[in-house]
């Protein structure tokens, strides 16, 4: 989903940051986290869980918008976030390009 | 606890058994009832939904058995008393959900005035061949009560008891009427309110933290919760540990099946009832129930006047089954004669508890009318010999 | 970030959704990359959101996949017998009106052994929220073809392609009465949401028809990849036409899924009209069942 241009108070929208936590062990390992969260924050680890699926793991936390996508979409409660604090640990986060919304069908 | 007098109808009546039946449900205080049409026992929801507005009182007539008898374990869940109505192929019907029903551990009524089967068979016409298929007629294991009127006044006065008895086991109780009795008009005594004693849906005190749906700690029964009360129980058909979640195991099967089985047989000698009258000394005991023991009491009185020694035992609680009286007559009597409306149901569960020591002639009857009471009379004679 | 990605480090917070859920029983039943899950993080998220009163919701699911929804709510809780979900539903709701009844089961379930309860339902407009998880075949028991398969998909009783034209389900629920229908895919997290939010609020028979992936039996003997395959299928084939015309919302196999609300028109609900005509035909003598329901209280 791309806009035409970007909004006129982009620079002004303070987007929240979000604080991903995963239940690795509760994971089957659908990959649906990491295929559709909408800033990328998720990868599939190489790691093995518990149960021997490969979890999400997290590599671009700052990017995480706390759109709660993950959570949402998750299948097996095993992935959840929580907004962070303002202007704890991600002192300036402007949105580059709006997209935070779920990507979802069109 | 005393009968709600909304639903008692006190007085002297001339009901016919179906109507009687429906009058007994209200006065037990049952407020749900869900059913499909079905000669010959339509009459008792039809009696049901004229009266149940002006009591509070619901009735819903569902698109078919299936779901008469799922809505009513359905309810039973709310802590209302229920009950469904039907004959012969509603009752086929009816069997998964009347096992739902004792495996849930769920009070509830199922009326069949049964007609004469197999199929469709004889829709208007009286049969008894449902005893069988009352005890037995859902898989797996499990004990129902079942309870037999001979009369309008016993659909009364039974219906009732068969209400206490459901809250008293948490089972589906079943009110094995048959046509006769169901389209038989005969006076019937409702008394006052304060007369019926009526035993309450008994709702547990624990807390929703400490409650368990299926945790037993005094007695074979565990507590009851019902929906909406903020306990967030889980109650399922599946083999289910105290908590209500199914269970996949040997052990717990074996829990889940013992406590079905045992509630009642354990305490079948306080659930069993039956009338007997000269029984002590008699060369013959005639067993029988519902309209065909009317029968043959007449066969009874004619196999006296021959001078012949014979005994009457009338079942009014069919399931579970009074096997210790009958080994103890078995003893000293040299035979039953067992006239029933069917091709021997109740006479092999006779033979079954004689064990032997005594003779059972069973006197068939293929369906559509009563016994001739010469027709047993004659047996007896034989018997007697 | 607290959190550690590496998998094997102890899980010190529990989910939001915890409460609504019976923890001890999770992991569920449900096969890796099933749809089922979704669907019941979006019922619960939109029972939060409702506001309305826990205590007083029932949840009713038959036998299946699905089935075993009830089972993992935190709620009271009915796992019934195979196609009965919505009969013995209407028993719960008509025997306390006052609790918020929802049956969520299958597909198979509640169209196909329980067609019948769901047409008659839907006819009498009686107060249930009922969420349909389709996916399109019998799951628990591996993959036999059901009242949903679309045309030439295979199952494993239909292994040569499924030639039984399958219900359009929300023309089935539209003509027959129901109140509102929806249909979303378990990838609509936020519209599957909304629409359970918004059908919590409203009254009648509500039908919200949620498609879901069965990787394990649905997509393997279509060939069709796994669960996340599906998600994208839904991705790039979905089509949202709220209001449309429900004779053409039908699916065939592996074609776009038309999804939105199709109905929403209130209409007086079985209690209503049974109130109405009882209070016209009896005046003072009508005593209806009140919301507590019709229970003796020990007096």
């Amino acid at each position: 989903m791309r806009y035409w241009r970007d909004p006129l108070d982009a620079g002004q929208i303070e987007a929240p940051g979000g604080d991903v936590h995963i239940l690795a062990d509760r994971c089957k390992g659908c990959g649906f986290c990491v295929e559709y969260c909408p800033r990328q924050v998720l990868e599939m680890s190489r790691e093995f869980n518990r149960k021997g699926y490969h979890p999400p793991e997290i590599v671009d936390s700052r990017a995480c918008v706390n759109c709660g996508l993950c959570e949402m979409i998750c299948p097996e409660f095993a992935i959840f976030c929580l907004e962070l604090a303002a202007s704890t640990e991600n002192p300036s986060r402007v949105l580059a390009s709006p997209g935070a919304e779920a990507e979802e069908a069109r | 606890m005393k009968a709600d007098p909304a639903g008692v109808l006190t007085g002297s009546h001339y009901l016919d058994g179906d109507f009687a039946c429906g009058e007994g449900a209200m006065a037990a205080g049952c407020r749900f009832v869900a059913g499909y049409p079905i000669t010959p026992s339509t009459e008792v929801v039809e009696r049901i939904s004229r009266r149940f507005p002006t009591l509070g009182g619901t009735f819903i007539q569902m698109e078919d058995e299936l779901a008469s008898m799922a809505a009513v374990v359905g309810a039973a869940w709310t802590g209302s008393k229920t009950m469904t109505v039907t004959s012969g192929p509603g009752f086929s019907l009816m069997m998964e959900n009347i096992g739902l029903a004792a495996m849930m551990e769920t009070p509830c009524v199922v009326v069949n005035v049964q007609r004469g089967g197999p199929s469709t068979g004889l829709p208007t016409m009286v049969g008894q061949g449902d005893v069988m298929q009352a005890r037995w007629g859902s898989h797996g294991d499990y004990e129902v009560i079942a309870l037999s009127p001979q009369s309008p006044q016993e659909a009364f006065d039974l219906t009732i008891d068969a209400f206490n008895l459901a809250e008293i086991y948490r089972v589906p109780v079943m009110f094995l009427m048959d046509e006769c009795v169901g389209h038989m008009t005969e006076k019937v005594v409702i008394p006052e309110a304060e007369a019926i004693e009526i035993e309450p849906r008994r709702l547990t005190e624990k807390s929703p933290e400490s409650f368990d749906p299926y945790q037993v700690e005094e007695g074979q029964l565990p507590e009851f919760a019902r929906a909406g009360d903020g306990y967030r129980f889980h109650t399922t058909g599946l083999t289910h540990d105290e908590h209500g979640y199914p269970e996949m195991s040997v052990e717990c099967q074996e829990v889940n099946v013992s406590r079905l089985v045992g509630k009642i047989r354990d305490n079948a000698d306080s659930i069993v009832r039956f009338e007997e009258e000269g029984v002590e000394d008699a060369d013959v005991v005639v067993v029988s129930y519902g309209i065909t023991a009317r029968v043959a009491r007449l066969a009874v009185e004619e196999a006296r006047s021959q001078g012949l020694k014979v005994g009457f035992l009338r079942l009014v609680v069919i399931w579970p089954f009074p096997e210790k009286r009958i080994r103890e007559l078995a003893g000293s009597v040299g035979a039953f004669v067992v006239p029933e409306i069917n091709y021997g149901q109740i006479a092999l569960e006779v033979e079954r508890a004689a064990a032997g020591q005594a003779v059972t002639w069973p006197v068939h009857h293929a369906g559509g009318a009563v016994h001739s009471p010469d027709a047993i009379t004659e047996i007896i004679i034989k018997a007697a010999v | 970030m607290t959190v550690s990605t590496n998998p094997t480090v102890g899980q010190e917070m529990e989910h939001p959704s915890a409460p609504l859920l019976r923890m001890e029983r999770i992991p569920h039943v449900w096969c890796p990359s099933c749809g089922i899950g979704t669907v019941v993080k979006c019922y619960a998220t939109a029972l939060e959101r409702s506001g309305v009163d826990l205590d007083k919701v029932s949840v009713v699911s038959g036998i299946g996949c699905s089935g075993r929804v009830a089972g993992y709510l935190k709620l009271d809780g009915f796992h019934t017998t195979h196609g009965r979900a919505i009969p013995f539903a209407t028993g719960l709701k008509l025997g306390r009106p006052e609790l918020l009844v929802t049956v969520i089961s299958g597909d198979g379930d509640l169209v196909g052994i329980g067609g019948n309860h769901f047409i008659h339902a839907a006819r009498r407009n009686l107060d249930l929220l009922v969420i349909l998880i389709n996916n399109f075949i019998y799951g628990m028991t591996g993959g036999q073809n059901a009242p949903t398969t679309p045309l030439g998909a295979k199952s494993s009783t239909m292994p040569f392609g499924n030639f039984e034209t399958p219900f359009n389900l929300p023309h089935l629920a539209a003509s027959s009465g129901a109140s509102y229908v929806a249909r979303w895919t378990c990838l609509h997290i936020r519209r599957l949401t909304w629409s359970i939010e918004e059908a919590i609020g409203k009254r009648g028979f509500r039908f919200i028809e949620a498609v879901a992936p069965c990787p394990t039996l649905y997509a393997r003997l279509n060939k069709l990849g796994s669960g996340l395959d599906a998600m994208r299928f839904y991705h790039d084939t979905a089509e949202i036409r709220n209001g449309a015309d429900t004779r053409e919302v039908d699916v065939s196999f592996q074609s776009p899924i038309i999804c939105g609300k199709f109905v929403d028109e209130e209409r007086p609900t079985f209690l209503d009209l049974m109130h109405d005509h009882y209070s016209n035909r009896l005046g003072d003598g009508y005593v209806p069942m009140p919301p507590e329901g019709g229970m003796l209280h020990e007096r």
